[in-house]
């Protein structure tokens, strides 16, 4: 059983490689699909973008309920501001982005290229002397690389706007102050590395969700497995990903 | 001169193909000669499809040799497989049409990725292909909207985009009504007669078959049972074949 399961868990590691080289290969190489790739940085970054807009509201305002309290506490409430600023930009906006985007773009293409497949059109395209790597995976996983880093601009944003919504509706403060007291000892090495990392989580979220799709088998039953995996395996090095690069950020720029 | 490319654009050769246990081809063995059309009969799991993936380069015989216009398909590496691929139209069981994309965006994507043509051109080109399978009034519907029936059209719109010189069919006119089957079976007519194409269809159509096919092969078992014209296998007392071609007459 154990056996089994090291021997699978090999052999999908190394279909995943094989599958990494091919889209590599396809993505450099040309022709390029530029009118696919805009297609899909629209339906990866805008349509994802209320999405994570909410997600970074809602975390930006539960950050100041549950730390206005905490620090009134300890007499540091003055430290609110930077507080929310910092777990926003350095982790929560990154994280929150990753996770809502596998959710949302990870289960879109998994089941897209899943249903592909299973109806030939995957075939079909390779019939017609047209690599799939190239035209479905390679647009898709570029397409994620590019706008994580973006959405996450878009979540932090929304995160501090409305941590400062919330903190204002119990202790008026300016927006200006706000950002002020935020801001004034955050540098960019806090603001760079965790805002980038992100393009590491669309390369894995788009790599994943397109290797499980690609691999579908048995029919609408097989869509749903690949559906499944793609979310459950994305979410799972995403955060594995973050954990080693935040270290890797904390030993490079301390 | 004519070379045996010329004269046999398709020739298989002792093909070998299993899946895990199971065998589905076991030394498969035919020719198509130019011009002509094959009709690949079998019952259902007999690996007619995977004849068809397999002489496309879709997918890999564990032995054999597939020679598609003079070219050993086992041997050629992607970019060589993709300049046979465009000498070659494939029409798909359920028509396969992309479904993000609409029927015309459909026919055209093999234009604009291997034609090279102006847009102007490549607008006209795929109007002349829709026109051609009597599909020019739904240019922007999508696949969804459209029927069985007219998704199959489309698909053989696309499958002739690049004027192809070699046709394959995977069950043409499976899943549809006797009207619209009739339909599909009288365009494949009408390609061979206007361009004289070489054509393998794989179907259980053996109504259709009869009527546009020069040639029958009967694939059981992963051997090939029976060969030759309907005249021919109407003869043939093998039992399979008999019950295949019952109600025909």
């Amino acid at each position: 059983m154990i056996t089994a399961l090291v021997v699978s868990s090999i052999e999908w590691f190394g279909e995943l490689g094989l599958f990494f080289a091919r889209l590599l290969k396809a993505a450099i190489s040309p022709p390029y699909e530029f009118q696919e790739l805009v297609r899909q940085c629209d339906g990866i970054g805008a349509k994802s973008f209320p999405l994570v807009a909410l997600a970074g509201a809602a975390m930006g305002v539960v950050l100041s309920l549950q730390t206005h309290d905490s620090l009134t506490r300890f007499g540091a409430k003055s430290m609110l501001p930077a507080v929310i600023v910092f777990s926003i930009i350095k982790e929560s906006g990154p994280i929150i982005t990753g996770l809502v985007v596998t959710g949302r773009v990870g289960a879109g293409i998994g089941a897209e290229l899943g249903s592909m497949k299973v109806t030939e059109q995957i075939d079909a395209m390779e019939a017609s002397a047209v690599d799939p790597y190239k035209y479905l995976v390679a647009t898709r996983v570029l397409a994620c690389v590019l706008m994580l880093p973006l959405l996450t601009l878009a979540a932090d944003f929304c995160g501090v706007l409305m941590g400062w919504v919330a903190n204002t509706l119990s202790e008026p403060m300016s927006l200006r102050l706000f950002l002020e007291n935020g801001f004034k000892d955050a540098l960019f090495s806090d603001f760079l590395p965790p805002t980038l990392k992100t393009a590491v989580f669309g390369l894995i979220i788009g790599t994943v969700a397109c290797f499980q799709g690609m691999r579908t088998r048995g029919g609408t039953e097989g869509v749903g497995r690949s559906t499944t995996s793609s979310v459950v395996l994305s979410s799972l090095f995403v955060i594995l990903a973050d954990v080693l690069l935040v270290r890797l950020t904390l030993t490079v720029w301390g | 001169m004519e070379t045996e490319k010329d004269k046999f654009p398709i020739e298989v050769t002792d093909l070998h193909k299993a899946f895990g246990d199971q065998t589905v081809l076991n030394g498969v063995n035919f020719h198509v000669a130019q011009g002509e059309t094959l009709a690949v009969l079998g019952r259902s799991g007999t690996g007619k499809s995977v004849l068809l993936k397999l002489m496309i380069g879709l997918q890999k015989p564990d032995s054999g040799s597939v020679r598609i216009a003079g070219q050993e398909m086992t041997e050629l590496d992607s970019t060589q497989l993709n300049e046979v691929r465009k000498k070659v139209g494939f029409l798909f069981q359920q028509a396969a049409l992309y479904d993000s994309l609409s029927v015309e965006e459909n026919v055209a994507f093999p234009l604009i990725r291997h034609a090279g043509m102006s847009d102007a051109d490549q607008k006209k080109r795929v109007q002349e292909l829709l026109a051609g399978v009597g599909m020019d009034k739904e240019l922007q519907k999508m696949p969804s909207e459209i029927s069985g029936g007219m998704q199959k059209r489309v698909g053989l719109a696309r499958a002739l985009a690049l004027d192809p010189n070699i046709l394959l069919f995977d069950e043409p006119t499976a899943g549809l009504d006797p009207i619209t089957a009739a339909e599909i079976g009288e365009l494949i007519l009408e390609l061979k007669e206007k361009r004289k194409m070489t054509a393998v269809v794989v179907t259980h159509d053996i109504h259709n078959a009869k009527v546009f096919s020069d040639r029958l092969v009967l694939v059981h078992e992963g051997n090939i049972l029976a060969e030759g014209t309907f005249a021919d296998l109407k003869k043939s007392k093998e039992q399979v074949v008999v019950q295949f071609l019952a109600d025909t007459c």
